[in-house]
């Protein structure tokens, strides 16, 4: 079995500050890490791995020293990894990133099951798992707090939905997306340390892929980004008191003077 | 300060110093509270294959030598010297076996102890020897194809948790220091049983029993080295495993610097941070003093240990004695920086100062150690024919 694992290096969430004009993230001098996200996958997969054998390759796309975080996934105990990094990535949007992630999936050939964080922290779409099994062309299941194998074809994964859980089950190949639930990620081991810091990790771009320039990074990318701002704050809140009984009719007065339809 | 480690060392103090601030900083209070043991933190340390640092590879470990097993010991002992001792006994428990055993042995047991699968553990102390080895009562008495054990060792650290144990017993009580073997018994052996767990002013992530041995049947081969060695093999143990000891005291100071300078600065009395006052700054500045002065004699010493000198007994006495006075004296400074809440139970400080003390007493205390390097010093004077007069 061959698990694919896609990772996004972030900014470090406890560090970031927003830059007061642009209103964009301050990326200069902050320090990166894996998406936190991201390590529930890598541990996802490795748990798979302890159970019944599996190769884990893990792939990031993003600028050079983005190979920091393939090491970290090594250092874990993640068999390859592999940098998806050119000029022509630069300014992806989540459709832009998922083409390229998806051309190097299908590169790989033989990957039985892809496995992704839920959501990145910086960009918090949570779009690219759906749309790279989208352009894969196979079936995704995200938020998954559990993953087990039903047979060498099959597994059996646990949503967890805002309405409660779902179990599933998905014909391999698949995407899961993982949410953390799912199990804190292991530390990484020495021996894997020290093979992390020695791995030479290939770089595939544009041309490796096989993909057309205008189809990736900003020319690829549908979403501009017009303007970033602040919402403006919300007008004056108020704060019911009293039993229930008492809050109740007191929300009524006051739909019922914002004369909410209905009311 | 730069100690130009090897990459190697460095990646083992980074793996060390993150299971110390993720795994070990935030259980320490509770496992202190609970006397409980750190199995869960113990099968992370298993899985970073830290256990094995000074193991050679041909025996499953990582094949370093004491330096990388102080570098680990010491990051771990930053948040807590009851888990770190928990995790540093396993190693002088395997010493007697890595150093005097036999292959058949060294296959048999350093794998697992390497791996961190078993846990190994030292007995020696009994209740009425512990500094004066010679007091031991312990005995094995060869029977045949085997060896049949009877005594009671004391406060042996790991004991009931541990699977492999190095056992220091009299085989030939007329022959004096000369009538001492080791032999390795394991969890289960016929006759072999554990005391109560005691209760400990620090510590309390450590456990510690008695082992007690009633008509123990274990068969010959469990023999380290040949009988009559026993003496030999546990001071050997000793030197190799005393400036472990010393990185524990290293670690255990650099934690109570680390809260008490945070502490200082936030603290305000007076209008102001009270690391602003000299009274202050003197404390801390003495604190690194001390902390640095003993990183630097543990790291050197270490690497010297690991080219088995003639004078190691003695170098291995200061690397156990400094460190951990340094310790003693940092956690008790820190205590104070922090006045009325370094006391109470809601910082880190009170549960060093507590566990600190054992670092004087245990491994051999500090008196014997000193005892140790004055006649290490007039033996070597002794040699010396010129006058410095």
């Amino acid at each position: 079995m061959h698990i694919a694992v896609c990772i996004k290096q972030v900014p470090d969430a406890k560090n970031v500050r927003i830059d007061p004009d642009t209103h964009t993230l301050v990326r200069q001098g902050v320090e990166s890490i894996v998406n936190p996200f991201d390590l529930f996958a890598v541990e996802a997969a490795l748990k798979i791995k302890d159970a019944l054998g599996a190769r884990i390759t893990v792939l990031t796309m993003g600028p050079p020293q983005a190979d920091e975080a393939l090491r970290e996934a090594l250092s874990r105990g993640v068999d390859d990894a592999i940098l998806l990094s050119d000029r022509a990535f630069a300014g992806s949007d989540t459709w832009a990133t998922s083409t390229t992630l998806a051309s190097a999936v299908r590169k790989l050939g033989d990957v039985d099951l892809v496995l992704c964080g839920k959501q990145a922290i910086d960009g918090d779409t949570a779009q690219v798992g759906p749309e790279m099994a989208t352009l894969l062309d196979i079936p995704y299941a995200t938020f998954v707090k559990k993953i087990e194998m039903i047979d060498e074809r099959h597994l059996k994964v646990t949503r967890q939905t805002d309405e409660g859980m779902e179990i599933w089950k998905l014909p391999m190949p698949s995407l899961v997306t993982v949410i953390k639930e799912l199990g804190e990620p292991r530390l990484p081991s020495l021996r894997h340390k020290m093979r992390a810091k020695k791995a030479e990790i290939p770089v595939w771009g544009v041309n490796d892929l096989g993909l057309d320039p205008s189809a990736v990074g900003l020319a690829g990318s549908y979403t501009q980004v017009v303007r970033v701002f602040s919402p403006p704050r919300r007008g004056d809140r108020i704060v019911l008191q009293g039993t229930i009984e008492e809050q109740v009719d007191q929300l009524y007065h006051y739909l019922k003077e914002a004369k909410v339809p209905g009311i | 300060m730069d100690y130009f480690l090897t990459e190697e060392q460095k990646m083992i103090q980074e793996l060390a110093e993150q299971i110390a601030r993720e795994k070990i900083r935030p259980v320490r209070a509770e496992l202190d509270q609970q006397d409980e043991f750190p199995r869960e933190i113990l099968g992370v340390l298993a899985q970073s294959d830290l256990f094995g640092l000074y193991i050679p590879e041909s025996y499953g470990g990582m094949g370093g030598g004491i330096l990388e097993n102080c570098l680990a010991v010491e990051q771990l002992a930053t948040a807590c010297i009851g888990v770190a001792t928990s995790f540093a006994a396993s190693g002088l428990g395997a010493y007697p076996i890595l150093l005097h055993g036999n292959d058949d042995q060294k296959q048999r047991y350093l794998p697992d102890i390497a791996s961190g699968k078993r846990l190994a553990a030292f007995g020696l102390t009994e209740s009425g020897a512990g500094s004066d080895v010679s007091g031991i009562k312990t005995t094995a008495v060869r029977d045949g194809d085997h060896y049949v054990l009877n005594g009671t060792k004391q406060w042996i650290t790991s004991g009931g948790e541990a699977e492999i144990y190095s056992v220091l017993t009299i085989t030939d009580r007329a022959k004096g220091p000369r009538g001492a073997s080791f032999f390795i018994v394991e969890k289960g052996d016929p006759g072999f049983t554990f005391g109560k767990k005691e209760k400990k002013l620090g510590i309390r992530a450590s456990a510690t029993r008695e082992l007690i041995f009633q008509d123990c049947r274990i068969p010959r081969e469990r023999l380290i080295g040949r009988e009559g060695l026993g003496f030999i093999i546990a001071m050997k143990t000793f030197d190799k495993s005393r400036p472990g000891i010393g990185a524990l005291g290293v670690g255990l100071a650099q934690g109570a610097m680390d809260i008490a300078v945070e502490y200082a600065r936030k603290r305000e009395q007076f209008g102001k941070p009270i690391i602003s006052f000299q009274a202050i700054q003197h404390k801390l500045a003495d604190m690194a003093i001390k902390v640095e002065a003993a990183r630097a004699l543990i790291y050197a010493a270490a690497r010297y240990m690991d080219t088995d000198p003639p004078d190691a007994s003695k170098i291995a006495a200061i690397c156990k004695v400094f460190p951990t006075d340094v310790a003693m004296q940092v956690a008790t400074e820190a205590v104070q920086v922090l006045g009325g809440y370094g006391y109470m139970q809601d910082y880190p400080v009170e549960k060093m100062m507590r566990d600190a003390k054992i670092l004087q007493i245990y491994e051999g205390t500090n008196e014997i150690q000193r005892n140790i390097i004055g006649q290490e010093l007039n033996k070597e004077y002794s040699r010396i024919k010129e006058t410095f007069f």
